[in-house]
């Protein structure tokens, strides 16, 4: 099991192209992508009905798988699942490095015995949520709520919602992304899902201390002076100090990577007038951001919390239809047999 | 079929009977809903010869369908937009064509979840029989009886017109 096993767009999909687990971006086609936000689009217009609910899993029971965990993460997870009408059982499971591997797989039999028909995973281990879809019995869809250092599908989705709902698309579009990418798994994600959208140009701006090794290999510029870095842009896509991940001395010091590399209202002056401020929060203020900036007009941090219930009603709806469709096809093809 | 199938003739029945039917139920100022594609286009134009001064809404039944456990999600469901609360309104629900009732089903369900209207009007354009639940039109442009390997869909929405489709089987 690896993180960027390449048989993880074919788990992913059924024969005929459907989602059936949501693990990774890679693999999957500006199509898919494009219809990941157009259903959350109509999912967003569900939210604003009196009844903010629709039957599509109604009798489904969805399991939140939380190794790690991630409050909010959890909660709109669980809201959407409630908006799908599925029944949700939260659990939360803090495990130790060293029984990570048993606990998993003993966890795992227990839920099946449940008769659960999603799990949304979250993990501290790159590789979890894929290694728990080519396992589990067939027919549960498996939902990445973050591994590791690897993915965050769902983040990086409702983050194109966003910049999607401001600028009308991607075409054309300069976009940064600011600050911890060694540790980010968003990072990763969204620097993916904005190539295959078409973005013009996606940049990374951090000390080199915060970049992988390969950065440019994942479809990035680089730029390590932020002043520079500025100029043009129309996204700017803060990532959070991943201060609980950073083992040994990365940074000087928080003022000093303020200083360097936080977002304030003169450095946001140099970006396009119309940019775009992003963060994933949960913000550290006047650590990445100014809060004159997170607060200010252009900031869309909270319609990124928004979108992100609707982008997982969509991708745990398409997940499921895609299992159901599978199965059923399965169950003609024996009948015809 | 040419004849059977003229256009200006079916919106005119739809027209002469929806009035009838408003009359009869004495509803004075009806909200229009219709169903995508088909119907979206019907309540532009009924909307337009009634003297609807209210704008119509659509309804997209993807969310609604009875089919996902089957099929899955339809990959291109657009939002529903209804610019009223349906609360204690008298809805006309229109649709181009009524065959199983699925859709219809599916319709009042989604409507319902923006309130509970006062009372629903059912209009189609085309009635091809072949129900499979127990909902019936209040007023449609025709009835069409239909051979196995037949279908009807309508085109738009300018110019509207009904095409039939030999399916081959």
């Amino acid at each position: 099991m690896t993180a960027n096993d390449p048989s993880s767009s074919s788990l992913q999909l059924t024969a005929d192209g459907q989602l059936r687990h949501f693990l990774t971006l890679d693999g999957l086609s500006r199509e898919l992508l494009t219809e990941i936000l157009d259903t959350a689009d109509s999912f967003i217009e569900v939210g604003e009905r009196s009844i903010k609910k629709v039957p599509l899993l109604r009798g489904r029971t969805v399991v939140n798988l939380f190794f790690e965990s991630s409050t909010r993460t959890r909660s709109t997870f669980e809201l959407a699942a409630k908006r799908l009408s599925a029944d949700v059982l939260n659990l939360d499971i803090n495990t130790s490095a060293t029984s990570k591997g048993e606990s998993l797989s003993d966890t795992l039999l227990n839920l099946e015995a449940m008769a659960s028909d999603m799990f949304v995973v979250r993990h501290s281990q790159s590789g979890a949520p894929h290694f728990i879809a080519e396992s589990v019995t067939p027919g549960v869809a498996i939902i990445n709520a973050g591994d590791g250092r690897h993915a965050h599908p769902t983040q990086a989705m409702l983050d194109m919602l966003t910049i999607r709902q401001h600028k009308g698309g991607f075409e054309g579009l300069k976009v940064a992304i600011v600050g911890d990418v060694l540790h980010s798994r968003v990072a990763r994600s969204q620097i993916r899902a904005l190539n295959e959208l078409g973005a013009a140009e996606v940049r990374v701006i951090a000390p080199a201390t915060l970049l992988p090794r390969d950065v440019e290999s994942l479809g990035c510029t680089v730029e390590y002076d932020m002043v520079r870095g500025m100029k043009g842009l129309d996204v700017v896509i803060m990532l959070r100090l991943q201060k609980e991940r950073m083992e040994g001395a990365l940074l000087p010091s928080e003022r000093e990577f303020y200083r360097l590399y936080g977002l304030n209202q003169e450095k946001l002056a140099l970006a396009d007038p119309e940019c775009i401020v992003m963060h994933p929060g949960p913000i550290n203020r006047g650590v990445e951001i100014e809060s004159a900036v997170a607060d200010g007009p252009q900031s869309v941090i909270l319609n990124q919390v928004t979108n992100g219930i609707a982008i997982r009603m969509a991708v745990m709806s398409m997940a499921m239809g895609g299992q159901m469709a599978e199965r059923n096809r399965k169950l003609a093809g024996r009948a015809e047999a | 079929m040419t004849a059977l199938l003229d256009m200006d003739r079916l919106l005119d029945d739809l027209e002469a009977g929806l009035r009838r039917k408003l009359e009869e139920r004495g509803v004075t100022s009806p909200a229009l809903i219709g169903i995508r594609t088909g119907g979206v286009w019907l309540a532009d134009v009924m909307s337009k010869r009634l003297g609807l001064k209210e704008p119509w809404g659509e309804l997209d039944i993807s969310f609604y369908r009875d089919d996902f456990s089957r099929i899955g999600l339809n990959p291109k469901v657009k939002p529903s937009s209804l610019p009223f609360s349906t609360e204690d309104r008298d809805i006309i629900l229109i649709d181009d064509v009524i065959m199983s009732g699925r859709t219809i089903r599916a319709a009042m369900n989604e409507i319902f979840d923006y309130g509970r209207p006062a009372s629903i009007i059912l209009a189609t354009l085309v009635d091809l029989g072949a129900r499979e639940l127990p909902v019936q039109p209040d007023v449609t442009g025709r009835v069409l009886a239909l051979q196995s390997h037949q279908r009807v869909k309508l085109r738009g929405p300018d110019p509207l017109h009904i095409e039939l489709q030999e399916t081959g089987k």
